[in-house]
């Protein structure tokens, strides 16, 4: 298990390529917050981000913020939420938003492992819950859109050692869920046996 | 009979208390669960499940330090409450203080509001909509005190929830089977490690309540049956041969625990209900004299 530190937006593709699943991350730069309703307004409604997503970091949060002026917030408390209702975005952020990683928590199910290969994305878990920690880490929000589907906006942070994240899926095919699932299926027959 | 006065002012304290629960429970998480997961870190031997309980105990401990949230989901508010007999405050009061305090923490911490209309996804404001918070009540003979528990639970874990309406022939392994099927199934979702609550008997609204209730007690206590007691030691300990691990990368830590509430049913009925809480296990209870006087650390 290697550790990489990356700084986002990411220009290189060969930066999501040398991680591999297992490794664990620390990232430097800025962050993209995005949610359900988010998502289903770029593509299920078809508007188009107002932020440039292209070799982006997403985070998937839903941010406790104060309102400090018009489209100006400050942090209460930034955690992150389950990824796996997203899921069905992956392709499209992908082919049609050039992003590059997705960090949530509690994993993506496995429809995810073809297209993050074939678009050179990874899938970064964070330590859920971990909310407190994660706050520090976030030194500001710079910039905030669609404030009307307020917490679920897209939000631009700027990080500072941000993780620990595990690489859940890389760009290769692997995917440590699958991995846990399957083994955890095979050991369910066992423990069935005994009861 | 009490007065207005005191009524208008055992209500304000009842605000108070909900509203400064509703904070603490968010803030503070209980000793009990501490522990827990103290040890699950000590006990864990996957080099990634280690670093992650690790990473969950510096998340309480910077809490502690900075006064924030241990975690960002405010979640929906829940209450339970033991009312005495002769407690001079009605239900429909307690009600109205404990909506009051919910709302009156969420605007003024200010705490992130969740509450959605169930269709139209509109946000309702401040953590309370129609029939938001949900309360459970019990009404207790021959006492004059109120407790209050609140349970703010996250919607990662509580969309995590199973109930399977197991036949009389399926017994008991049919239970532990579909508890066994449910926790694979939710895999790293609900934040392993965590409580699983499960809800045995009844009917099928009662035993999802049961699990709720069984998930908000301290961690690693007991069920006061032995027979469901030892039904709690069996599913932990399976649970945690299942190898989901910490946030479900691995692991041997699958869960701080398993607890069962049961209830006895019909003759043909055998319900199950599974109600994950993830390890952020967050409660805080009060109780309230007739006086209005509260004490905050009293755990039921």
């Amino acid at each position: 298990m290697a550790h990489h530190t990356l700084t986002f937006p990411i220009t290189d593709p060969a930066e999501i390529l040398k991680l591999r699943a297992g490794d664990e991350v620390t990232v430097q730069g800025h962050i993209i917050g995005i949610r359900d309703r988010t998502q289903i307004r770029i593509f299920d409604q078809g508007v188009a981000p107002p932020m440039d997503l292209s070799g982006a970091f997403l985070l998937h949060t839903a941010p406790g913020v104060r309102k400090l002026g018009p489209g100006r917030y400050e942090k209460v408390c930034i955690g992150t939420t389950t990824s796996a209702r997203m899921v069905r975005f992956t392709e499209g952020l992908g082919s049609q938003y050039g992003v590059r990683a997705i960090c949530g928590k509690g994993g993506f199910p496995d429809e995810a492992i073809e297209p993050m290969a074939r678009l050179g994305m990874v899938y970064f878990a964070i330590v859920g819950g971990a909310a407190a920690l994660e706050t520090t880490q976030i030194e500001e929000i710079e910039e905030v859109a669609w404030e009307e589907l307020m917490p679920e906006c897209l939000w631009k942070f700027r990080v500072k050692d941000f993780g620990p994240l595990i690489v859940g899926i890389d760009a290769h095919g692997d995917s440590l869920y699958r991995d846990v699932q399957a083994a955890a299926r095979k050991k369910l027959e066992e423990l069935y046996a005994r009861l | 009979m009490a007065s207005t006065t005191s009524v208008a002012s055992l209500q304000d304290a009842v605000l108070e208390a909900a509203a400064h629960l509703y904070v603490w429970a968010l803030k503070d998480i209980p000793l009990d669960l501490r522990n827990a997961l103290a040890r699950a870190a000590q006990i864990e031997t996957s080099k990634t499940g280690k670093r992650i309980l690790d990473t969950i105990l510096k998340n309480v401990e910077v809490a502690d330090e900075v006064g924030n949230l241990v975690c960002q989901d405010t979640g929906i508010a829940v209450y339970a409450c033991r009312v005495g007999e002769h407690f001079p405050l009605h239900p429909a009061r307690i009600y109205a203080a404990l909506r009051n305090g919910t709302e009156r923490a969420t605007l003024e911490h200010p705490l992130r509001s969740n509450t959605v209309h169930t269709i139209t996804r509109e946000n309702t404001g401040a953590n309370v909509g129609y029939r938001v918070p949900i309360v459970h009540w019990e009404f207790i003979p021959d006492w004059d005190g109120l407790d209050v528990k609140c349970v703010p639970k996250g919607s990662g874990s509580e969309n995590m929830s199973f109930l399977k309406m197991c036949v009389p022939a399926d017994g008991v392994s049919g239970i532990k089977k579909f508890v066994l099927e449910s926790i694979v199934g939710a895999g790293g979702k609900p934040c392993p490690p965590g409580i699983v609550g499960v809800g045995i008997g009844g009917s099928a609204d009662y035993a999802m309540y049961l699990a709720k209730e069984a998930i908000a007690r301290p961690v690693g206590t007991r069920n006061a049956d032995p027979i469901v007691a030892q039904l709690e030691d069996e599913l932990y300990g399976l649970l945690n041969e299942t190898g989901i691990g910490p946030m479900g990368l691995g692991g041997d830590v699958t869960v701080l625990q398993c607890h069962i509430e049961h209830a006895d049913t019909h003759m043909t009925l055998n319900p199950v209900a599974v109600n994950y809480q993830c390890w952020a296990a967050r409660r805080a209870s009060a109780h309230i004299g007739p006086d209005g006087t509260v004490d905050l650390d009293r755990e039921f």
